[in-house]
């Protein structure tokens, strides 16, 4: 869906922002760019939707270059999410929303379902917020109506600039989460630059993780934290990286590859029933908190085997380089 | 005291007619200083140079005495026959309005948050939507405070037209003191006083009007 040909962008006469940097992005992914302030993952966001100019190769979005495109056009295309979601204060949250239908002209009544339809999407009362100006409302509600502006006009591609780096831990992770489901139903293909690996691994179904305008490497979280490819990328995704890729594995995937343990008839020894689609970091944070010493593993309402500590640290001994 | 109330309850109807003058002789050099330096001081924000030249400039004949400036103008006006009355009056107004509302339009626009002036380019408005969609209206509030300020800074300067016989309010003074009668120079100084009063505080209001309704906490 979006294709990265080499992209160079120099600044000045030899400051490279970006250094030959290819990949491609297929249709329906969140690909998180990742990377110290300067690697040049901003700017390579940027590039897309050429608020920066490329000064060398080429970037594809559906098979067409962006820069044989008429800007204009190209960027209404394209969503458009910033950190500090740039709402403009003049207009209420309805006009915030319905800027770019507003500029190609929709008629009202597409308007108004559109408007509706995103407002629900992202969880806010269209009709409570329709009149109201973005400073009425909270970081969080803010960054959702950006996210309902960036949609507008239902883009296949959006771009999505560190959005929820302002907000406060608790808000963020909420809506994380809220985005993800958003992704499920709209299924779009969205750069996303953060600096935070958590945010990464978590939103990502790949990351390009960048230093010094150079791509580091380009793999699924699990690739990256089980194979960092050098040294930088092993520090960035850091020392405990095992332990962050647990969230990534399923008590399924341990199944795939390890016999699970005989369930023993023994009444007395703590046990907790789990399914197969837990994760293996929700699997062994009740075993470290002595919730049970054993998980009973259940899969279409049948149980399947039973599985301990041992089983997890074997499972990430094999994974874990 | 009694004299000056007098005199004006006398002469109100001058007073009125001579007020009138004055505000057209102002309000037509602030609509013209207002269609050349909104314009401009928008454009001096994509040209950083000139926009340091433009506004030295602009500071430059705000020094300029306003007697001194009327003097200059008389040869060159004399030329189209205009030396003296109301196109001189209403050029030397005109550039004395150039820096307060060049200077506000200028720093608005600058001073419009970043991250808005980005979200509406990578949203895809061109350059005329975004300053009318979202720059301008950001930026009005500062820059009616400059054409407020011009307005003020007018209606007193205006009084000295009068000397280059532009008429209004002015008048009262300059006859005033020809005839060393100090009420009727009293009565044009408190009149000019009051029209800036009523004026700003009018003015305030259409500012307050025109402030977006999102910028109101």
């Amino acid at each position: 869906m979006i294709k990265f040909d080499q992209v160079t962008k120099v600044y000045g006469d030899k400051v490279k922002a970006v250094d030959n940097v290819s990949f491609d992005v297929p249709e329906g992914n969140i690909v998180v760019f990742l990377g110290p302030s300067g690697c040049g993952k901003t700017t390579t966001l940027r590039m897309v939707n050429r608020l920066e100019t490329i000064t060398d190769g080429k970037i594809f979005v559906n098979g067409t270059d962006v820069n044989s495109l008429n800007e204009i056009e190209l960027r209404r295309k394209i969503g458009y999410v910033i950190q500090h979601n740039g709402l403009f204060p003049n207009m209420t949250i309805e006009d915030n929303v319905m800027a770019v239908p507003n500029l190609i002209g929709w008629d009202r009544k597409k308007k108004a379902d559109r408007y509706k339809y995103l407002m629900d999407l992202v969880g806010l009362n269209p009709d409570e917020y329709r009149k109201r100006y973005p400073h009425e409302l909270s970081g969080g509600q803010q960054q959702r109506v950006g996210i309902a502006r960036a949609m507008a006009a239902d883009p296949p591609v959006m771009l999505m600039d560190e959005p929820f780096g302002a907000l406060d831990p608790v808000i963020r992770t909420r809506i994380q989460n809220e985005f993800l489901q958003i992704q499920q139903e709209v299924k779009k293909t969205i750069l996303f630059v953060s600096h935070d690996i958590d945010e990464a691994i978590k939103m990502g179904d790949a990351i390009a993780i960048f230093q010094n305008g150079k791509l580091m490497q380009y793999d699924s979280p699990s690739e990256l934290l089980a194979h960092p490819k050098n040294e930088f990328v092993r520090e960035f995704v850091g020392k405990d990286r095992a332990l962050k890729s647990l969230s990534l594995h399923t008590v399924e995937d341990l199944i795939s590859e390890r016999m699970l343990r005989k369930l023993d008839g023994n009444e007395n020894s703590n046990k907790k029933t789990i399914s197969v689609e837990t994760n293996l970091r929700d699997a062994l944070s009740i075993l470290l908190n002595q919730e049970a010493d054993q998980l009973v593993v259940q899969a279409n309402n049948k149980l399947v085997g039973a599985m301990k500590i041992d089983d997890v640290e074997a499972y990430l001994h094999q994974h874990i380089k | 005291m009694n004299d000056l109330l007098n005199y004006m309850l006398e002469n109100q109807t001058s007073i009125w007619t001579y007020s009138v003058e004055h505000l057209q002789l102002v309000g037509l050099a602030v609509f013209i200083a207002i269609a050349i330096g909104l314009p401009l001081g928008i454009y001096l924000t994509t040209n950083e140079e000139l926009a340091e030249t433009v506004l030295q400039v602009a500071n430059i004949i705000m020094t300029i005495p306003s007697i001194a400036l009327f003097g200059i103008m008389i040869p060159i006006l004399s030329v189209i026959n205009q030396g003296i009355g109301f196109v001189p009056a209403v050029i030397a107004l005109i550039l004395y309005s150039q820096l307060p509302i060049i200077r506000n339009t200028y720093v608005a626009i600058n001073n419009v948050d970043p991250n808005i002036r980005d979200a509406a380019i990578g949203l895809g408005m061109n350059t005329m939507q975004r300053l009318l969609r979202v720059e301008i209206p950001n930026a009005l509030p500062i820059i009616m405070a400059g054409v407020r300020q011009a307005v003020v800074m007018n209606i007193g300067i205006g009084a000295i037209a009068a000397f280059i016989g532009a008429g209004g309010l002015g008048v009262l003074i300059n006859q005033g003191i020809s005839r060393s009668n100090t009420t009727m120079v009293l009565a044009g100084a408190i009149a000019i006083s009051l029209l800036a009063i009523v004026t700003d505080g009018l003015l305030g209001l259409l500012q307050k009007r025109m402030t977006p309704k999102g910028f109101q906490q």
